[in-house]
């Protein structure tokens, strides 16, 4: 477990240098912050330029399936990227989550979703933890589905629904075309990553997995697992740009960023955001290559990696003054995004219980 | 892991097995094997041929070490010599001679020379640039006279590394050269400086007219500062590495938490679990810096490493005293000693606990670390410093 390459190959730097190009053309904070007073016309434009031209949407997907065929390790580097600029599309829902939890199925989907042609979310709430409890879709002996899950990301870009559902003999996950779901968006705090509550009333679903619940919780571990790298990315974001404004920023005839008072929380932010980037790494590459750690990397990840990103957000905000709590600088965009992913995929106190479990200091007993 | 990386593995692996099974570690003199290790460069694996290694990866290190261990060979005493591994030796490497790599590193590999750091002093402490023990050129040699504080195994040490002041008539940081001092020299005074432990592990050091030969300069007259930096970087890159998970502090609080099921707490167990995801994150950014500076000298990030350590230190530290409840309000022994070793994780919890208000000052407060990430890594304005152009000799004092 200690031979992990915890750094970015070659490779890796490429992809980033492209995706960040990308970013920087088509998603300014301006649009992002269009998108909190209803204006998404920019969202598909941008998430087909990921997902087609820059085949981002098959990533985690086989070439024999029509994808990249890279690792959770390429991955991460997209997600600090859209984290760096909070980008409002759906690929870790769909090109991480969904894609991962559809790697085993046959049928043209996991294709579909590969080549950007489809996209798809998994029906749970976005706080659902690893071991989180899944909901009680029910589905009958027909394969006819009821029941309402609330708080899901990613179903207002979807094409497709992944809906665990309870069957007679276990969960099961069912496709449900979005257009015969009841998708009602929700006001969200992270408009970037708008949620929306979901109904389904009697519609009926494809079979895609029987006996899911290792399926659902692996997409879910892989979430949580690159969610780290996502965090990682707002936690740079706003690292480099309070450290950039209190370089320029003056008073009493000085660089604000010269008085230790402040000089010393960046130092302190500095290393917090390092030691995200080694958390975030370590989940990734154990998820890479499927290291038996992968947990407890997880788990270790998510508990520190959430905290920190919110950290981040909110030191970014007080060191900035006045203009830090404006709506137009984008920092609450960075804030609003940190608290929600703090809360998506379990909350850190969540992963601190599982680790417990998984290292061997309970609570109770021995 | 490439290609070429598994090829240098299994020839290293190769290399143990046929130095083992030529030097039969229950039968071998335990000093004739260590000073056979390092000639066969398998001593520190990412030092130069000659040196006791064979210009690998620093990566590669640990297997080595591990297999040693395995084979159960003697170990060549690592805990009493931290400063000369962790500190001189790198230094030494890094800038000092051919001649006094040949004199210098191969005795303080193998253990049979211990180290120690003559650098801060009663009037240098943060301000270590401001050293006033005087180093006056004698001819072939230097007449070294001061007063050194806070050197840890001086007691024990055969050589020191030393920085003193060769021009005072030059701003502090330019005037300072770096010596290797003989610490049997009759100049050398040793006397034990007790902390709060109750032992001594620390020493004043009155240097009286000490020789140092000029062979025993490191680096160029007026280097010293420069120098100096890169033994500071070593020193915190050193603290607090691990390979392992729950090792160090962690994995001390952790057993007792799993000896102890009657004294657990919800509260208490919410604290010890976030001290050991930062504790296990620690692990790892050590562990990724170390894969970052795998072939050159480190930077100043080193810093951001010792800030965390000694802060999950100190808090771990704190956690196991309330763990133990009553327990806690024991201690071992506040008789005075002077321990050979220094070892963070060793003795008692109270123990513990009080040594590990050193680990935010020894090397680098944490206040001053902080202004070191502020500055050089982030770039942020430095702070004021008005003596820093005047002549060392006309500063207030």
């Amino acid at each position: 477990m200690s031979d992990l390459d915890l750094l970015y190959t070659d490779v890796e730097d490429d992809l980033r240098a492209t995706v960040r190009d990308l970013l920087a053309d088509r998603c300014d904070p301006a649009s992002v912050t269009a998108v909190y007073d209803g204006d998404r016309s920019p969202v598909a434009g941008l998430w087909r330029a990921l997902a087609v031209d820059l085949g981002l949407a098959g990533l985690l997907v086989p070439e024999e399936r029509g994808g990249a065929g890279a690792s959770a390790r390429e991955a991460a580097v997209v997600l600090e990227e859209l984290g760096r600029t909070v980008a409002p599309v759906p690929f870790l829902t769909s090109a991480v989550v969904a894609t991962t939890l559809l790697l085993d199925t046959e049928g043209d989907l996991l294709g579909s979703l590969a080549a950007g042609e489809r996209t798809a979310a998994l029906a749970l709430p976005l706080s659902t933890a690893p071991d989180g409890s899944l909901p009680a879709v029910a589905a009958d002996a027909d394969g006819r589905l009821a029941g309402t899950v609330t708080s899901v990301a990613g179903a207002l870009e979807a094409d497709v629904l992944l809906v665990p559902a309870t069957a007679a003999d276990g969960i099961a996950v069912y496709a449900v075309p979005a257009a015969r779901a009841g998708i009602a968006p929700v006001v969200s705090l992270d408009m970037t990553r708008q949620i929306a509550d979901v109904t389904l009333d009697g519609v009926p679903g494809e079979l895609l997995v029987a006996d899911a619940e290792p399926a659902v919780r692996r997409a879910l571990e892989a979430g949580a697992a690159l969610l780290a790298s996502e965090q990682l990315g707002v936690a740079r974001w706003c690292l480099e740009t309070t450290v950039g404004y209190l370089k320029e920023r003056r008073q009493f005839g000085r660089a604000v960023g010269g008085f230790q008072a402040l000089k010393h929380r960046l130092a302190d932010l500095y290393t917090g955001v390092e030691s995200a980037n080694a958390a975030a790494r370590h989940a990734a590459a154990a998820l890479a290559v499927r290291d038996p750690d992968v947990f407890a990397a997880t788990a270790v990840a998510q508990a520190y990696c959430s905290d920190l990103a919110v950290t981040a957000a909110e030191e970014a905000i007080q060191l900035h003054g006045g203009i830090g709590m404006t709506w137009e600088h984008p920092a609450h965009l960075y804030l609003k995004r940190a608290k929600a992913d703090q809360i998506a995929f379990g909350t850190p106190g969540a992963h601190r219980a599982r680790l417990a479990e998984l290292v061997g200091l309970p609570l109770q007993g021995e | 892991m490439t290609a070429d990386e598994t090829a240098l593995r299994e020839d290293l692996r190769r290399r143990v097995a046929d130095f083992l099974a030529a030097h039969d570690p229950m039968t071998t003199d335990r000093l004739e094997f260590l000073r056979a290790r390092y000639d066969a460069g398998l001593a520190w694996v990412s030092f130069p041929d000659g040196h006791g290694g064979l210009g690998l990866p620093q990566a590669l290190q640990p297997e080595v070490d591990q297999l040693f261990e395995q084979a159960g060979a003697p170990d060549n005493n690592h805990q009493a010599n931290g400063i000369g591994l962790g500190m001189a030796a790198p230094t030494i490497l890094a800038f000092g001679t051919e001649a006094q790599k040949r004199r210098f590193l191969k005795p303080l590999w193998t253990g049979e020379e211990i180290w120690c750091q003559l650098f801060s002093e009663p009037g240098a402490g943060s301000d270590l640039a401001g050293v006033a023990t005087r180093a006056v050129r004698d001819g072939d040699a230097w007449a070294v006279n001061g007063q050194k504080v806070w050197t840890s195994g001086a007691h024990g040490a055969r050589f020191a590394i030393l920085i003193a002041r060769t021009d005072p008539d030059l701003p502090k940081h330019f005037g300072l050269t770096y010596f290797l001092c003989d610490m049997t020299d009759p100049g050398v005074e040793v006397r034990p400086l007790r902390q709060i432990t109750g032992e001594a592990e620390f020493n004043e050091v009155f240097l009286t007219d000490v020789r140092v030969p000029d062979s025993q300069r490191l680096g160029a007259e007026g280097e010293g500062w420069r120098i100096a930096n890169a033994t500071l970087n070593n020193e915190r890159v050193s603290i607090g590495r691990s390979a392992i998970r729950e090792s160090g502090m962690i994995g001390v609080v952790a057993r007792t938490w799993r000896e102890r099921p009657d004294r657990r707490t919800p509260e208490l167990h919410d604290r010890l679990l976030r001290l050991w995801v930062d504790a296990e994150v620690a692990r790892l950014t050590g562990q990724r810096l170390r894969q970052k500076l795998a072939q050159g000298q480190p930077g100043p990030e080193g810093a951001a490493m010792k800030l965390t350590f000694a802060r999950i230190a100190q808090q771990l530290s704190g956690l196991e005293l309330e763990l133990l409840d009553e327990d806690g309000l024991r201690y071992s022994d506040w008789t005075l000693a002077r321990p050979e070793k220094v070892d963070f994780t060793g003795r008692d919890a109270g123990y513990r606990y009080l040594r590990a208000k050193g680990n935010s000052i020894e090397g680098g407060t944490s206040e001053i670390l902080r202004n070191i990430v502020a500055e050089r890594v982030l770039g942020l304005p430095a702070e004021p410093r008005v003596d820093k152009d005047i002549p060392w000799k006309e500063l207030p004092r």
